[in-house]
């Protein structure tokens, strides 16, 4: 049965709660509104009502060619999660549906790869990288995220595939259908849901890497991290030009996020809360 | 039989999984541990050699050293109690009835989409700005002097930006958890008179207990290599005063080319990082025997 809330508990509870909201939501929200000032408007003290022009938005792209960043990390983030998920599908796949003795131990020792610090292997990742002539280069860096990836997207599919029901591949096996019938007719349709989520996830967290995103470019391969951590030594007005290049670097992906909060828990605890 | 087949079908859909992270893992950090022995310079190769565990004590002797290290804990000590106590709280407070729930759930977790460098020179810039930042406008404001964050509390200013990136997450994972209590346990506790103090430590607590040490230890994992917000803030300083051990084997190998020592700076972070890791693997490993 539910509760009765008195109508003054809920009022209470909602102006705190949306008091403590706005709070921490102010830097976005303050970023986004000095994106549409002009560099004059930017430093004259606070003000919540930009005048609204866009012109720190063309000055962006005309300056420093931003649009070339933002294609980098979208191919980055994109192309990462799909290379991990063709290398992790079939692995969790089998360690869902058919687990060996040593399934257990093959995804912990997968989760102790993601807790290793990067730091403990930049110098030889970064000469590897030079000798290879991978510095600098998207396929290079694509190929880091993925690997960077790859322990959080196996969990997160094997967490997915182990909810489907063993029974029903029984079933259809009974009924005759072959291997290639059960996965395109049988489990595709039960496992898209969890591939989708963890790709939705996966895109969220190398988008916003920023240790070997920075590290291993220079101009060609730089995503959005790179370029905004350019911005570290500013020259001359540059406040709203940073919040428009800083609004145009998060807004997708805080959209995205938006979306995926469930997957998010549920990835990032490797399936210990759901 | 089937079964033999299906297992070396399973074991060939799991190679490439196994194999690159294998080779991703094993290659570099062998190749870490090999120079953590060796003096090796790219900018002056003549004097290499084995040097046996001169660079750590090097490192150790290094006054940049004691300080990074205890900057670390002091970075991953303080995010972890503002998270998880802020969490909590924030949790509880979203969970009570209200009106506009999502949105205000919405807001909540947005810094956690926020890339690090750029929630780092928001706060650098338009916050904490000792001449333009919001900061500097109430100081003034209430004829107060705007302070100098990243000069004078170089540590606290980080702390503050690195706890408003992770607080979002704590939240959401307590709040999931918080939501998944029996409702009906809460009736009974509160039909049996109790007030909700001692429903939060005998009920609502033990619930949450497992989701709390899952927050500190994946936040732990995190904390430990944060490094972009330093690179864009204060790039370490002034002096050691805000250089954790990342950013310290950073500036060790690649701008001050010192390979040894970095290696050495490097092997000592995964010891760190394998203490936490222990126990993180056994509250995961609990889960998956379930």
């Amino acid at each position: 049965m539910a509760r009765a809330v008195s109508t003054q508990h809920k009022t209470i509870a909602t102006a705190a709660a949306w008091i403590v909201a706005l709070l921490i939501f102010f830097p976005i929200l303050y970023t986004i509104i000095t994106s549409f000032k002009s560099e004059q408007e930017a430093i004259q003290g606070f003000n919540l009502f930009p005048s609204g022009t866009t012109e720190s938005y063309t000055a962006v792209e005309a300056q420093s060619g931003y649009f070339k960043f933002f294609l980098n990390s979208v191919f980055l983030s994109v192309g990462s999660t799909i290379l991990a998920l063709l290398v992790a599908i079939p692995a969790a796949w089998s360690m869902a549906f058919s687990p060996g003795k040593w399934t257990k131990d093959i995804l912990m020792w997968m989760l102790s790869t993601k807790m290793m610090p990067a730091v403990a292997v930049l110098f030889p990742i970064y000469l590897i990288f030079r000798d290879t002539g991978l510095l600098d280069s998207r396929i290079g860096l694509m190929i880091m995220l993925m690997l960077i990836n790859l322990p959080i997207v196996v969990w997160m599919l094997y967490t997915y595939f182990r909810e489907i029901p063993g029974e029903i591949l029984e079933a259809a096996r009974m009924d005759g259908a072959s291997l290639w019938n059960e996965i395109v007719y049988v489990l595709t349709p039960m496992a898209v849901p969890g591939i989708a989520s963890t790709m939705l996830l996966n895109i969220i967290l190398a988008w916003n890497e920023a240790f070997w995103t920075i590290r291993l470019t220079t101009t060609e391969a730089a995503p959005l991290t790179a370029f905004i951590s350019s911005f570290s030594s500013p020259q001359g007005l540059f406040w709203a030009k940073l919040s428009a290049a800083s609004t145009l670097a998060i807004a997708p992906i805080l959209i995205m996020g938006w979306f995926s909060q469930k997957q998010l828990v549920r990835g990032l605890t490797f399936g210990a809360v759901k | 039989m089937a079964t033999q087949q299906t297992r070396s079908l399973a074991r060939f859909m799991m190679a490439p999984s196994v194999v690159l992270l294998f080779v991703w893992m094993i290659v570099p950090l062998a190749f870490t541990l090999w120079f953590s022995f060796q003096q090796y310079n790219p900018l002056n190769p003549i004097r290499d050699g084995f040097v046996g565990f001169s660079n750590y004590a090097l490192f150790y002797s290094n006054p940049a050293f004691l300080q990074s290290i205890l900057n670390t804990l002091i970075l991953v000590g303080s995010v972890l109690l503002i998270t998880v106590i802020g969490g909590i709280l924030l949790a509880l407070l979203i969970d009570q009835p209200m009106w506009g729930q999502g949105i205000v759930r919405i807001l909540v977790i947005s810094p956690f989409f926020v890339m690090p460098p750029v929630a780092a020179l928001v706060w650098k810039n338009m916050i904490m700005h000792p001449q333009y930042g919001v900061f500097a406008d109430i100081a003034r404001f209430f004829g107060g002097q705007p302070i100098d964050w990243f000069g004078q509390y170089p540590m606290l200013a980080i702390i503050i930006i690195v706890a408003w990136q992770w607080l979002p997450f704590a939240t959401l994972i307590l709040l999931t958890s918080l939501q998944s209590l029996d409702g009906e346990q809460k009736e009974a506790a509160e039909m049996d008179g109790a007030g909700f103090v001692s429903r939060f430590i005998y009920l609502t607590l033990p619930h949450m207990s497992r989701a709390i040490t899952v927050v500190l230890l994946i936040q732990t994992i995190f904390l430990l290599s944060v490094y972009a917000e330093i690179l864009v803030t204060t790039n370490g300083g002034p002096g050691y005063a805000s250089t954790n051990l990342p950013f310290l084997v950073y500036q060790k190998a690649l701008l001050e080319f010192k390979i040894g020592q970095a290696s050495a700076g490097g092997i000592i972070a995964v010891i760190l990082a394998n203490i936490v890791a222990f126990f993180a693997m056994r509250a995961v490993g609990k889960n998956l025997d379930k």
